[in-house]
């Protein structure tokens, strides 16, 4: 195997005393990319599961997949149509997948030079954690989010979300959305709006054109928290033609959005392969749909203007919430730890989501902040689920 | 009909080369070893020179904090050499065998009509105290101190276990004079936790015991889990525990009145040519094992099972605690191109990252991967059949927190209870020797 030889000839100038030692970090990461790595147990047990970190990060990417297709196939939808253009299925596929590849490259380029940097000063070897946020990063923000803004907002979260607190597995808030948040509060004009969600110029020479009369790019959570209808029942979605959008629509995820967040479907499908693998945890996925409903039931009852008549699948449908829910719930470092706890975070991911977006007018999307909220809340929730257990133990020994 | 405890948390990692039931002869060596640190807890003092003559059941060394704990040779013969490693700690003696043993003679006795501190006394001075453990800490039983109830574990639940039920046949007697002994040193009950597939009657129909049937997958058989369940282990209190095979060994000593450490032993692993069990004196070397029967190739040898035994040379000994001997491959010649990318059927994950092909895996020693910060969540918990939170009990440990770890219940594990822990953690954590850390520095603290 000559990849094999080649590796074992440039290792020592990578080792203790080696020329490019100070890249060992960057070596190590290569090697163990490539061959797992063959070093055997050296204290306690003999034998070791076969899964790892990378195994795991691998299989959260692959259930990013479909969201990521379907949300590719989107953005070329979406500009297909604000053009008026009737383009097929490979040219809209196309155009999507060039429009979002600069942003996915960005991520990962930035997020993984500091990573690298950050585990060759530390002298540790590299987490796999960032292949997944830097996923992440470009399937939450807008298509027209510009690349340099993207660059400092995961740089801005890799470093003060997660490396300050010591990498992956140690951080408190999810990477992914602190960039997202950075991204908002620091550039609330590139993230919001009816200009942001659409594409209409053409990329890498592909697709551009006229834009159609009365094109309006609002997402449709910024329909709704804009709109002056007084009851639900007289008020509609629409497409960025202006053409009325259904509840299957939003399910399937022709509808403008964040790129990676639109395709309920898609995203279901990933839930799918990471409660398959055990990878995701299915107690916060169901508890966060469960709290997201009961909350849009109750607001339902009590109604006194549209977005509160909205009902529950709407909720569930529009927006972040299926994608946040499925992916950004479950991330597991800030995530509560414990099996009980995990259905209250869940609950109130759900509960807090629907209500900021409620009640909250200056912002149609109360996912981010939901979880980012309870991501600071998930030690205390832990805390006392330990300590029912501690208290348990107590009463056992004063008997 | 004994009581019945479901176990569901657990695993059984299937594994190639169980041992076969079948008794294939004796095993013996020039050399016999002996090692201190089989012993856990014990600072070892020498009763021997180079060159002494000894008989079995005659001390090697004792202990440093109760001298009339002695450990015993499992030989008669001449002492040829005390290797020392590091600081001048005793790392083994070497025992040089007489053809025919010498046994010393500890007259046989009628346990009914011993007192507590006879019974003790014996055992210290025959070398078995050594296989009877404590918890807290989980090292050899503090001779002074008086134990809340004795837990006997009665079966093996780990990956290619020894039977205890074929290696106890013919033992019925001893077993339950073992029993009776061990009902001498407490005031409280002593435990005996079966298998509901146990059939050995010295078991299955001991007197003088509580028994309880657990059924469930690895580790069912552990006696921190039977404990747990029963009678679980508070700050201040203090359980003694043992295997079944050895409890066989003390009733041995008062039927017959010599000390004969030779165990029946299984030899296992997927590298094993013909598996089975021998007849073997603790401490005696393997090449009469081995030799001609494992596969070629870069091996492990392992005294005990896969997930808690010891790493031995190939012309390594038995150790003192342990009735089995496994081996499987290294590994280290092994390089496995884009493993995260796997779909080979020769992997084997406890989770479902895999597809499960097959019903038995010939893994080898390679951890897998790198070590990383606890990652994924609810992976312990899976494998930790106990009222105790096993991330933050390894969390607290970590951090040498001693109110968090006493609240935790570090007082009821030992380092044996989180080995499932280690096999399947996908951070690739030493939890054993974090949890055997913990514990000795504890007992440092509070003692």
């Amino acid at each position: 195997m000559s990849l094999r030889k080649f590796l074992d000839n440039i290792k020592p100038n990578f080792e203790e005393g080696g020329k490019l030692h100070w890249l060992y970090s960057t070596y190590d990461a290569f090697e163990t990319f490539l061959y797992v790595p063959n070093h055997t147990s050296k204290s306690g047990v003999h034998i070791h599961d076969a899964r790892d970190s990378k195994r795991t990060m691998v299989i959260v990417i692959l259930a990013l997949i479909p969201a990521l297709l379907m949300g590719m196939y989107n953005v070329g939808y979406q500009h297909y149509l604000s053009i008026g253009v009737d383009a097929s299925f490979i040219q809209t596929f196309i155009y999507g997948l060039l429009g979002m590849l600069p942003h996915i490259v960005v991520s990962y380029v930035v997020g993984l030079g500091i990573e690298f940097a950050m585990a060759q000063i530390k002298k540790e070897e590299v987490a796999e954690g960032f292949l997944v946020s830097g996923m992440l990063i470009p399937m939450i923000v807008p298509i027209d989010t510009p690349l340099w803004m993207i660059a400092v907002a995961t740089a801005f979260s890799v470093i003060l979300a997660k490396e300050v607190f010591g990498g992956t597995g140690y951080n408190i808030f999810n990477v992914a959305l602190i960039a997202r948040a950075f991204l908002f509060f620091a550039y609330p004009s590139k993230m919001s709006g009816d200009q942001v969600w659409v594409r209409t110029d053409s990329t890498f020479g592909i697709g551009g054109g006229e834009v159609v009369d009365g094109l309006s790019g609002a997402t449709p959570l910024g329909q709704i928290a804009t709109s002056d209808v007084a009851s639900f029942s007289d008020f509609s979605f629409h497409s960025v033609t202006g053409e009325v959008l259904n509840l299957w629509d939003m399910f399937v995820g022709l509808i403008p959005g964040s790129m990676g967040e639109v395709s309920t479907l898609a995203i279901l499908l990933g839930a799918l392969i990471l409660i398959a693998t055990g990878v995701g945890s299915w107690k916060t996925m169901v508890s966060v749909f469960a709290g997201g409903a009961a909350t849009a039931l109750l607001l339902n009852a009590l109604a006194v203007n549209l977005i509160m008549e909205m009902p529950p699948l709407y909720h569930l449908f529009l927006g972040g919430f299926a994608f946040g829910a499925v992916f950004m719930a479950t991330d597991p470092v800030t995530s509560a730890r414990t099996e009980k706890g995990k259905w209250v975070f869940g609950f109130l991911i759900g509960v807090l989501a629907v209500l900021i977006r409620v009640f909250n007018p200056g912002y149609p999307e109360g996912m981010m902040l939901a979880i980012l909220f309870m991501n600071a809340f998930a030690p205390l929730i832990d805390f006392y689920v330990v300590d029912g257990n501690i208290k348990r133990r107590l009463k056992r020994a004063v008997k | 009909m004994a009581n019945r405890i479901k176990i569901k948390k657990g695993l059984q990692i299937p594994l190639l080369g169980k041992p076969e039931k079948v008794l294939r002869g004796n095993v013996t060596s020039e050399f016999v070893h002996v090692w201190p640190e089989d012993y856990q807890g014990i600072t070892p003092r020498l009763s021997v020179k180079v060159d002494d003559t000894v008989k079995a059941g005659q001390a090697l060394f004792h202990s440093k904090m109760y001298p009339e704990m002695l450990f015993t040779s499992p030989v008669s013969g001449t002492v040829v050499a005390i290797n020392r490693g590091a600081k001048r700690r005793i790392l083994n003696i070497v025992v040089k065998a007489d053809k025919e043993v010498e046994y010393v003679e500890f007259g046989k006795k009628d346990i009914a009509k011993l007192s507590t501190d006879e019974v003790k006394k014996s055992l210290l001075e025959s070398g078995l105290w050594g296989f009877i453990k404590q918890r807290p800490y989980d090292i050899v039983a503090n001779p002074t101190s008086e134990p809340r109830d004795i837990f006997v574990t009665g079966f093996d639940s780990s990956p290619l276990a020894t039977s205890y039920d074929f290696v106890l046949e013919g033992r019925e007697a001893d077993l339950q004079s073992g029993f009776d002994a061990l009902a001498k040193l407490t005031k409280g009950k002593v435990f005996l936790g079966i298998s509901p597939e146990t059939t050995n009657k010295g078991l299955k129909g001991a007197k003088n015991v509580t028994i309880t049937e657990f059924d469930g997958p690895h580790p069912a058989g552990n006696v921190g889990v039977h404990i747990n369940h029963l009678a679980p282990v508070n700050k201040g209190e203090v359980v003694w525990t043992l295997n079944a095979i050895d409890v066989a060994l003390i009733g041995r000593l008062f039927n017959e009145g010599k000390v004969d450490m030779t165990r029946k032993i299984a030899l296992a692993g997927s590298e094993v040519k013909q598996t089975g069990y021998y007849n073997m004196l603790i401490g005696t070397e393997l090449k009469g094992l081995v030799k001609g029967n494992v596969n070629e190739g870069s091996l492990r040898y392992i005294s005990g099972n896969v997930l808690t035994g010891t790493k031995v040379a190939s012309d390594g000994a038995l150790r003192a605690t342990h009735s089995q001997v496994t081996v499987i491959p290294e590994g280290d010649d092994v390089h496995e191109f884009i493993g995260w990318a796997s779909l080979s059927p020769n992997r084997y994950s406890s989770g479902s990252t895999y597809l499960k092909l097959k019903k038995a895996y010939r893994l080898d020693a390679r951890v897998m991967g790198g070590p990383r910060a606890i990652i994924v969540s609810n992976e312990y918990e899976k494998v930790f059949p106990m009222d105790i939170m096993p991330e933050q009990l390894i969390k607290s440990t970590i951090a040498f927190n001693i109110d968090k770890m006493e609240q935790l219940g570090i007082y009821e594990v030992a380092p044996e209870d989180f080995a499932l822990c280690e096999f399947v953690d996908t951070s690739k954590l030493e939890i054993q020797k974090i949890i055997r850390i913990g514990l000795d520095e504890l007992r440092k603290e509070m003692e």
